[in-house]
């Protein structure tokens, strides 16, 4: 039964953005250039260098490409959660809340965008590309990684996310905040973990699990040892580590919800 | 001499306490801007690697370019600001050019005192951060500071005038958010905020050399570095910077006459 509201109200969503054809495709490109800012950074560095933190460009570009899907499908299932600071502010999230539905997907179907899926086309367009064209031994099990990849990437993207903009139930305007941690999550992921300094590497790729994302399974794609000694399980690890994250930002946004007292206005 | 310069000191001294209201926002920016200033400049020093320089960049270069880039980023006002396009779009514009003022001389105003004030609060925590963190690269020679301050004031006013063209697109496009969307996702890599310019290929920065955006952080940073002579740099801001405001008050007087109001 609820499987069936959602499903409407997702229907509505998209045939209401698709009905400005111009308006939607500009947004669309938008949503690809906004993906391929970070590639065209990442070619003009390697116009500059031979490798960055030990690694070519094609297995930068691996990690850039798993990460960007992610990204794109986290933005595109829960970016709306950016949004929260809005609802809180209007008291349109009181009336979520007295719905007999679940709060979180009641806030992440309102108004999802389809226009971020441009965001995914620029992102799997290079991905494809690059696994294609890089010299990998290809068997089942790595054809099975190279697919689920993103999409375990997306969970992790997503729960960060989530966690991320529950602060927004005790700041009154969190969003730069949560911002913060989501968009520079995926800027981190981008990239192999070995260029930043260990401190911050501590803190980014493993509190906030950034290195699960792109950069073991574009380890164990590639069948490359880690240079900073991580054994080569790793790269099969980000499944249950997606688990794990989505089962504590899932406590995380319970209670963040528990506390929510409303305005008072 | 008090009606020639009449309102717009005022408007500019507004603006700054309009501005100084926002502290908890620019809590939040620093917070964004330390954690990108990090990860921007890690991913630059691996390109550095062992060697002593790149593209003229030197490792306290490369540190004061990110510092000097997050901190002068909410300065100029890169992202946001599109206020004149809401108001557009609402039709709220018609009052502002009905007052006795020049709209374009008035927004400017107020945004010197929003500049000002982000001076305090968005330029100089980044830099506090960073010279804490890094091995910044100061400037060596004393007349580089006045240089610098001047290179500011002209960024800061041809990212307005940027940003006042696109929103009077809006008399045109009726929506300007989708153009508005477009700079602002360019913005940050043609200003040479996400990696330097010149470490774009040759056929790149000549090509970005006879547009604008260098003129609205890359140009500042090399000020304050000491890339090169400053001169060029000033020259190639104040030309666009010039350029740009003239534009936008032909465009201005053109919407003026666009500008129907009904009723009455």
């Amino acid at each position: 039964m609820a499987d069936r509201v959602y499903l409407s109200i997702l229907g509505s969503r998209f045939r209401s953005q698709l009905s400005y054809r111009t308006s939607f495709l500009l947004d669309f490109v938008a949503q690809m250039l906004g993906q391929a800012g970070e590639l065209i950074v990442i070619l003009v560095l390697f116009g500059r260098a031979t490798e960055l933190g030990g690694f070519a460009v094609h297995e930068v570009l691996i990690m850039y490409g798993i990460a960007g899907v992610g990204f794109g499908l986290a933005d595109l299932f829960v970016g709306q959660l950016d949004e929260l600071p809005r609802l809180i502010r209007t008291g349109q999230l009181d009336v979520l809340l007295l719905r007999p539905l679940s709060t979180l997907a009641q806030v992440v179907t309102g108004d999802i965008q389809l226009r971020r899926v441009g965001r995914i086309a620029a992102a799997l367009g290079v991905l494809v590309y690059v696994l294609s064209t890089s010299d990998i031994a290809w068997s089942a099990p790595k054809l099975l990684l190279a697919i689920t990849a993103p999409l375990v990437g997306a969970v992790l993207f997503g729960s960060i996310w989530v966690v991320a903009c529950s602060i927004c139930f005790w700041i009154v305007d969190g969003r730069e905040l949560a911002n913060a941690v989501t968009y520079g999550s995926n800027m981190f992921s981008s990239y192999p973990i070995t260029v930043y300094p260990p401190w911050l590497r501590r803190v980014l790729a493993f509190v906030i699990p950034g290195a699960f994302i792109a950069y073991y399974p574009a380890l164990a794609l590639l069948d490359r040892p880690d240079p900073l000694g991580a054994p080569a399980f790793l790269g099969w690890c980000s499944p249950l580590i997606a688990l794990v994250a989505a089962g504590v930002a899932g406590l995380v946004w319970r209670f963040a919800v528990r506390h929510y007292q409303g305005t008072g206005s | 001499m008090r009606a020639l310069i009449g309102c717009y000191p005022h408007l500019a001294v507004a603006g700054f306490h309009r501005y100084s209201t926002y502290r908890s926002a620019a809590v939040a920016a620093l917070t964004t801007n330390s954690a990108f200033g990090l990860m921007r400049i890690a991913v630059l020093f691996s390109v550095l690697g062992a060697r002593q320089e790149v593209a003229g960049y030197d490792a306290g270069s490369i540190a004061s370019y990110v510092w000097l880039g997050q901190g002068l980023l909410g300065v100029i006002m890169l992202w946001g600001g599109h206020e004149l396009a809401d108001r557009v779009r609402s039709g709220d514009v018609a009052i502002d050019l009905s007052r006795p003022w020049n709209l374009q001389f008035a927004l400017l105003a107020e945004e010197f005192g929003r500049a000002g004030f982000a001076v305090l609060i968005r330029f100089v925590p980044p830099m506090l951060i960073g010279s804490l963190l890094f091995d910044l690269r100061w400037p060596q020679r004393s007349q580089t500071w006045v240089l610098f301050a001047l290179s500011v004031v002209l960024a800061v006013a041809m990212s307005f005038a940027i940003r006042f063209l696109l929103s009077l697109s809006a008399f045109w496009l009726l929506d300007a958010r989708g153009i508005t969307a477009m700079y602002g996702i360019l913005g940050g890599i043609v200003s040479g905020l996400t990696v330097p310019l010149a470490f774009f290929p040759d056929w790149a920065q000549l090509a970005l050399w006879w547009t604008p955006f260098p003129s609205l952080l890359q140009n500042t940073i090399d000020v304050f570095v000491e890339r090169g002579d400053p001169l060029p740099l000033l020259a190639h801001q104040a030309v666009w910077t010039v350029a740009l405001l003239a534009i936008g008050q032909l465009v201005q007087r053109a919407a003026e006459r666009k500008l129907v109001i009904q009723g009455g």
